[in-house]
């Protein structure tokens, strides 16, 4: 029973004696292997362990276990958010957009405004389109949006519903409501690629439905868009525009979503900050467009070099030699001397791998997510001299990632012993881990299972993160986020190691007070 | 505030909430709003319309039959597979989200925050995915040997592409011997999540009632009892079967938190049905008594008076042995009980409450805010129907805002109108009320405490709504450089 001094959780509760009792006595009806053989269970996960299992997980085709993707309209509502006063809109029934907010707002611990039209059975038969009329009418009338932006769920594209049509006629419809209403669109279904996939499809339809080609366009040299892809980690778009804002006030970047996600207390505003309208407008007009991560604007990319035609460049400011490599590009496109402020903050940067490095030196790393994220970290565990033994990358792209990858580890000096691993999910990642163990493993709130069942340490990096409060408003790039990343990797490593030398008259003597 | 200031305070924000509308969303919309009283002879509760189709356009907190069947009814039947079949997404949002507590080794015996999916490309799409769901089932029986069964979740695509896996499910539960069950469960069915607890209630009905496989070694005793609806959020379940079980009788199974496939193929051994979530399990409930002759009696654990009057609803139902024993029960947590009260009371009286949950909890815990000397003052469903309306009538204690299929932009107008001192409602509504400076509980979750049901629940309840409303962080809003205002 509970003692008023000292009310506990669950977690206290059910050690007491008598809840003990109370699980032993279900057990006898379970018929769960652990109710009815223990044994059993025993030798089944030590087979998990195996070789012989790896391979026939390994080999699996039709069943995915434990994913590390989510699919593409959910990239489309980061999208959304990114512009001032937009709504994120999904064209589909309101069951997505429902785990889309839930699923953001576990990570960001902020509110996600998004409204669906609630598509159902009428629609699956009729199409959505009396959905999109009231829809895009109610929408605007509660929300008071200046742009609303609509994707679409596997749903509205197995039915074939015809966006664009839809939405020419819910405007003409609206009695004027929705004259001054921007409404770009794109068509996201979930059954293609991931949640990058989904970004980079809201991106490049909003960027051209905002942006239509004309014949004269006028080039202003000082302007450069910079898009930041499907960036998780709030503090990285600050620290980019940060970066940007030392070469000049026309640095902009297309698609901010740092201020909707991180607004302060006092009172709820629905939509902060984003990139201004005026500013996604002229887009066409910069002199080239950056984008920080590849392979999340793949056909943003055409639409920009072949469309617009405009110059194009892709960065990873990510550890040392990404945030370099973004520095000098912005020197050179904007003629600028790369500013004093920088140079002391990569002095910094070096001097503080160089203080850590024997920590992180020689250990070895299993490492998943998105793939513009681990092309970064990588290059960061590289540079520290880590081995990255498992680089796992379930939504892995067909075209060019693989070998961006190998010529990263071409870099290091164990690339013989660093494994990619593309359309790999986790469960296999389990198997890779027991047969062939790393010391410690980077990732999101999926590995916490991995860490169960192995041991080894999770550093929490990566999206989602539902389970640690605000490692999201730090940056991952540019000399402070290379900081911020050596702090976390190397303290995660410097615990473990006084986590291993904690017992008293056992390991202690190495339970140092100096590291 | 008196009654009457906070009934036409509460009617005038159903005015002006509506009046923000477009004509038709305004028609529909107020349909579903209304304040109702105990004494009132018709009011909201009995007239409130719900489960009907959500207004497109607004940020509805509603959830979809996909997530009604696998993440509330099925998901937690920890020693099955459940397989999302369709795209990847549905599958990893809904993964390890709700606190389905159970005891198992994850992967090995026990499965349920894992995230199985047939992963869906276009191809599949294209040229249908049973194939690949007939080697998604062959893969897992030969990688999870310990499973005792598979679930076939549906997601929008399968519906709509017209495959057959009810036929896939026949011929694998064939070939195996192993238990394979198809919901057809995709999103886009009803209204809410509420179709998805019912159509996942009818294949437990269809599937897994018809197999006595484990019926036959079961010895019955008097007492054997099975709790329906209880999804273990945070341990709800077992706290609330030490009190079963102490009371003397016999639990046998739990529907679905910490549930395992042999618990609920014995549900029909059960002498009596006791349902928690009406909305979710009155199905099951209803068939069992049809089809088996096991009565059924809802119960509320939440607070102290909900709990003590359900034990001696439960008791009546059995002997006097049962009922003496009962007694004992109720008089061995009262002390603790009543010092829970002592001790939180003093700082939540009078402190108005406003709520919007799913399930039952909307009616549910009103009493356990009252057992604190707290009001509610505004309540609501996700994806109620009449007949949990109906019920919350009962519960009600003062002037009421009732309002069906809140959204967003609805909930902030009423709370910024009636300045509740706490909202209990859902995650995606935490921050938005948290960033105007107001206490917030998360009560699908709990807010990662709990459990709250039953008597030692209770204290945890307490100690969380005092937690809540008496943080030192609110006062914290305003700068000290700002101006008085």
């Amino acid at each position: 029973m509970q003692d008023v001094e000292k009310i506990v959780n669950g977690q206290k509760l059910f050690l007491k004696p008598e809840y003990q009792e109370v699980l032993k006595n279900k057990k006898q009806f379970e018929g769960a292997a652990g109710a009815v053989a223990p044994e059993k269970v025993a030798e089944i996960a030590e087979w998990t362990k195996s070789w012989e299992y790896r391979e026939k997980n390994l080999a699996r085709e039709a069943i995915t276990v434990n994913p590390a993707k989510a699919c593409q309209p959910l990239g489309a509502v980061m999208v959304g958010l990114g512009f001032e006063n937009t709504m994120p809109y999904v064209h589909g029934s309101h069951g997505c957009v429902a785990y889309f907010r839930t699923y953001f707002t576990r990570h960001f611990k902020e509110p996600t405004p998004c409204v669906s039209d609630s598509m159902s059975e009428s629609a699956a038969v009729f199409g959505g389109l009396s959905n999109m009329k009231d829809g895009l009418r109610n929408c605007n009338a509660l929300y008071k949006p200046d742009m609303i932006a609509v994707s679409t769920t596997c749903m509205a594209e197995v039915i074939g519903d015809d966006l664009n049509a839809f939405i020419i006629s819910a405007k003409e419809e609206a009695e004027g409501e929705l004259d001054n209403v921007l409404i770009p669109h794109a068509h996201t279904p979930s059954f293609v690629g991931s949640h990058i996939t989904g970004y980079d499809n809201m991106m490049k339809s909003t960027l051209e439905q905002l942006n239509p080609t004309k014949a004269e366009k006028v080039v202003d040299e000082e302007r450069i868009n910079i898009i930041p892809g499907f960036e998780p980690y709030l503090g990285s778009l600050r620290e980019i525009k940060n970066i940007a804002k030392l070469f000049g006030d026309k640095i902009i970047m297309i698609g901010d979503h740092e201020e909707q996600w991180d607004t302060g207390a006092g009172k709820y505003k629905l939509y902060a900050g984003g990139t201004k309208i005026a500013d996604a407008k002229t887009a066409i007009n910069a002199k080239t467009t950056i984008s920080l991560q590849k392979y999340s604007t793949v056909s943003t990319a055409k639409t920009i070099k072949n469309k617009w035609k405009q110059d194009y460049a892709t960065c990873n400011p990510i550890g040392l030699t990404g945030t370099d490599e973004f520095v000098m590009k912005l020197s050179e496109l904007t003629g600028k001397e790369v500013p004093e402020e920088l140079k002391v903050q990569r002095a910094r940067l070096v001097d503080a791998m160089q203080d850590s490095y024997p920590y992180m030196h020689g250990k070895k790393f299993a490492i998943w997510g998105d793939p513009d994220f681990l092309l970064g970290l990588v290059s960061f565990l590289v540079e520290m001299g880590s081995i990255p033994t498992h680089i796992v990358c379930h939504n892995a792209p067909r075209k060019g990632w693989e070998d961006d990858m190998k010529a990263i580890l071409a870099k290091s000096n164990s690339a013989d012993e660093c494994n990619i691993w593309p359309g790999k999910d986790l469960w296999a990642l389990r198997s890779l881990l027991f047969t062939e163990p790393v010391d410690f493993m980077i990732g999101n709130v999926y590995g916490k299972e991995l860490y169960r069942d192995t041991k080894i340490p999770l550093i929490r990096i990566g999206f989602p993160i539902f389970d640690r409060h605000h490692l999201h408003r730090y940056s991952m790039s540019g000399y402070e986020g290379g900081i911020n990343l050596l702090t976390w990797i190397t303290n995660s490593v410097l615990d473990q190691l006084d986590e291993e030398t904690k017992d008293i008259a056992q390991t202690d003597y190495f339970f140092d007070s100096v590291r | 505030m008196g009654p009457e200031t906070l009934e036409s305070l509460q009617k005038e924000a159903i005015e002006e909430v509506l009046s923000a509308y477009p004509a038709k969303a305004a028609k529909n919309r107020a349909k579903h709003l209304g304040v109702d009283s105990p004494e009132g002879e018709k009011g909201a509760c009995d007239k409130t319309r719900s489960n009907k189709q959500t207004v497109p356009g607004v940020m509805s907190q509603r959830g979809c039959a996909y997530a009604g069947s696998k993440g509330v009814v099925w998901g937690p039947i920890k020693d099955m597979i459940h397989i999302s079949h369709g795209p990847i997404g549905c599958g990893q949002y809904s993964r390890a989200g709700r606190r389905n507590y159970y005891i198992g080794t994850t992967g090995i015996d026990t499965f349920v925050t894992m995230n199985f999916t047939t992963d869906f490309n276009e191809k599949d799409i294209v040229f249908g995915g049973d194939k690949k769901l007939k080697k998604a089932l062959e893969e897992i029986d030969e990688l999870f040997p310990l499973n005792n069964g598979v679930s076939i979740q549906s997601e929008c695509p399968i519906g709509l592409i017209g495959d057959d896996i009810q036929a896939v499910a026949k011929v694998h539960k064939k070939e195996t011997g192993h238990q394979t069950v198809a919901v057809s469960c995709e999103g886009f069915r009803g209204v809410s999540q509420s179709l998805g607890h019912h159509i996942a209630n009818d294949m437990i009905r269809d599937y897994v009632m018809p197999d006595a496989s484990h019926r036959k070694d079961f010895e019955s005793t008097d007492y054997d009892i099975s709790i329906i609806g209880d999804y273990n959020i945070g341990g709800d379940a077992w706290a609330t079967r030490i009190l079963l079980e102490e009371m003397g009788l016999r639990v046998i199974s739990q529907w679905s938190g910490d549930a395992t496939y042999k618990e609920i193929a014995n549900g029909p051994k059960a002498k009596l049905n006791l349902l928690h979530c009406y909305r979710s399990m009155n199905y099951i409930s209803r068939h069992m008594e049809q089809e088996f002759g096991i009565p059924w009696m809802e119960y509320n654990f939440f607070g102290p008076s909900k709990t003590t009057a359900s034990i001696r609803k439960i008791a009546s139902f059995f002997d006097e042995s049962i009922q003496e024993k009962a007694e004992a029960v109720i008089a061995k947590y009262t002390k603790m009980t009543d010092e829970v009260i002592a001790k939180y009371r003093p700082k939540l009286e009078g402190k108005k409450v406003m709520l919007y949950v799913g399930g039952l909890r909307p009616r549910h815990v009103i009493g356990a805010y009252e057992d604190l000397g707290m009001e509610v003052i505004g309540t609501g469903y996700e994806f109620a129907h009449g007949d949990d309306y109906k019920r919350t009538k009962d519960d009600i204690e003062r002037s009421t805002l009732i309002y069906d299929d809140v959204n967003e932009y609805e909930l902030e107008e009423f709370v910024k109108k009636l300045r509740p001192d706490l909202v209990a409602a859902g995650v995606k509504e935490k921050y938005v009320f948290q960033k105007m400076g107001l206490p917030f509980r998360q009560m699908h979750s709990w807010d990662y405490s709990g459990p709250y049901h039953g008597y030692d629940a209770f204290a945890i309840f307490a100690r969380d709504m005092d937690l809540a409303i008496n943080s030192p962080v609110w006062g914290h809003s305003k700068a000290p450089w700002d101006k008085e205002a």
